[in-house]
């Protein structure tokens, strides 16, 4: 076959599996990225099938991918919105770090993968997947209970910290020194509070730039600005998915749903090769030897959301099931997490143990997480019950 | 009432407020204009035994259930001095064939004697409409008049 018919059909076999998968995953009622993950994992090297013609074409829809995940995340949120809930919940945000980024940082300073290692594996068990988040309160019929908004900026402050922490991560994974780090965070820091002063004076010029009644119009105006930003924030060394989600903050109002719109099916698509390019560049016979460790940090990690939910919602006076279901709510890790493991392995700067880790990790958080928000209640209920108070 | 308004950030808004029973009840106002209408279980304040997801339509029309009997009492008693005369909300419904049509056109006064002194649409409550008001489908007329009047006028509405 030609080269260009064998991409066409290892790319149609691609995203059809995908397709498969993800009916398969809306069945059982899971989050469709451990499965992505697994078709990953199944294609690729060392997989079942090993697909050669399209690595370029994947690459770079997986960055794209990226940057489409953190654009719609930002249009998801007004400045507005962002500036109350960090105002509201930055003593919430705070413990969530502390708490969420330190098993991972520990177990991989355990492993021996030394200050880098850690700052991704942090970063990863810190960051929980708003996206399967959200989803879970809706599904559960949960958007008017009380504890939900404290889960809500919780995630909120987790995302503005991403804006932080990824620009970074970026710059201590090419390798820069100290200095050159904090630098980066200064610049991060600069250009986050730019971007905030002037979605929430001028955010309607930024919209108006990019609004157009044409559907076609807005896809190819948001798309275009976006990888543009991306580009220019990347040269920057802040991270091109930070340029995405700092425009997506920018763009408000009408303008942000009709651009959320007419992206959602777009990032729906390069995410899917996002998730599936990282599960091609991890080798399967990798995942056992570390499989031991992402139980410990599967379960240490869990109990660490759970206590940072129970305690943030214990401050807004929310009872005791209204705690433990803000903490369990918070337990699923996602997107962010293989992002963050992403951008590492991309830059070649950390172990590819970490790699397996991280996609073992996540695996079981996807999967763990709706359903510790959907059990949590009824059997705390349950074991009280057979256990009555002495 | 104290509404308490909570902003649910990449979701929508809730408004909410505390009943004399304990329970909370409220309208969530979802990005895309969508409604849910939220009540709280008895035994945690804090959780939503329901959430109903309403269209546009549905919730003006359980907003003039709801709000249309305490402005027809009111009108009621104000109306309580003046023997024969009655308050009644008459329904526009979807078959009606004045949807879509202005209140001038249903010659209600002329024929029946009866006046329209509100309409009550989307929860909201319209005083004193002018004939050229045009009607939809749910809307609720406040109606004044005479017994006989007022059957005749739902009778003219297609709403008896």
């Amino acid at each position: 076959m030609a080269e260009s018919a064998i991409a066409l059909t290892e790319l149609g076999a691609v995203f059809f599996v995908l397709g498969l998968l993800a009916r398969l995953a809306g069945r059982i009622g899971v989050s469709p990225i451990p499965f992505y993950l697994l078709g990953g994992l199944a294609f690729g090297n060392g997989g079942i099938v090993t697909l050669g013609g399209i690595d370029e074409f994947s690459e770079i829809a997986s960055e794209i991918g990226v940057i489409l995940l953190l654009l719609l995340l930002g249009l998801e949120y007004t400045a507005t919105e962002l500036v109350t809930g960090l105002r509201r919940s930055w003593m919430a945000g705070v413990v969530d770090i502390v708490l969420n980024f330190a098993p991972g940082a520990v177990v991989a300073l355990l492993l021996g993968w030394g200050g880098v290692g850690a700052l991704v594996m942090g970063g990863v068990t810190y960051i929980s997947s708003s996206g399967i988040i959200a989803k879970v309160l809706t599904d559960l019929g949960r958007l008017g209970n009380r504890e939900t908004p404290v889960v809500l900026s919780i995630l909120v402050f987790e995302d503005l910290a991403m804006a932080i922490y990824l620009p970074i991560l970026t710059a201590v994974l090419s390798g820069v020194s100290f200095l050159g780090g904090l630098e980066a965070l200064g610049i991060s820091l600069l250009v986050i509070t730019f971007v905030l002063v002037v979605a929430l004076r001028y955010g309607r010029f930024v919209s108006a730039i990019v609004d157009s009644p044409d559907r076609e119009v807005v896809l190819l105006k948001v798309l275009g600005s976006a990888l543009l930003v991306a580009g220019i924030a990347s040269e920057l060394q802040v991270s091109a998915a930070v340029g995405a989600f700092l425009l997506g903050i920018a763009i408000s109002g009408s303008t942000a749903d009709n651009a959320t719109r007419v992206l959602e099916p777009l990032r729906d698509l390069f995410a899917a090769m996002f998730f599936v390019v990282f599960g091609l560049a991890t080798d399967p016979s990798t995942i056992p030897p570390v499989l031991g460790w992402a139980v410990v940090l599967a379960v240490s990690t869990t109990a660490t959301k759970v206590a940072t939910g129970w305690w943030a919602a214990g401050r807004q006076g929310i009872g005791r099931a209204g705690r433990l279901r803000a903490g369990a709510a918070l337990v699923a890790r996602g997107e962010f997490s293989i992002v963050i493991a992403g951008l590492a392995v991309a830059a070649g700067a950390v172990e590819g143990e970490l790699a397996a880790l991280a996609t073992a990790y996540v695996l079981l958080m996807a999967i763990l997480g709706p359903i510790a928000a959907r059990v949590a209640e009824p059997v705390a209920k349950a074991v009280l019950r057979s256990a009555p108070a002495v | 009432m104290n509404v308490e308004v909570t902003l649910l950030p990449g979701i929508g808004v809730r408004k909410d407020f505390a009943l004399a029973s304990g329970r909370r009840i409220g309208v969530i106002t979802l990005k895309d204009g969508a409604n849910e209408l939220i009540v709280s279980r008895k035994d945690d304040p804090d959780a939503t035994q329901a959430s109903i997801t309403l269209s546009n339509e549905e919730a003006a029309a359980l907003g003039n259930l709801l709000g249309s009997p305490q402005l027809i009492a009111q009108l009621g008693e104000e109306h309580r001095d003046l023997p024969g005369i009655n308050t009644r909300q008459l329904p526009i419904s979807a078959t009606s064939r004045f949807v879509s049509r202005t209140l001038g056109d249903t010659t209600m006064r002329t024929k029946t004697g009866v006046s329209v002194v509100a309409v009550m649409r989307a929860g909201q409550v319209q005083p004193s409409p002018t004939p050229d008001f045009t009607l939809a489908a749910g809307d609720l007329l406040v109606a004044v008049g005479t017994a006989d009047g007022l059957d005749a006028a739902a009778k003219l509405l297609g709403s008896a």
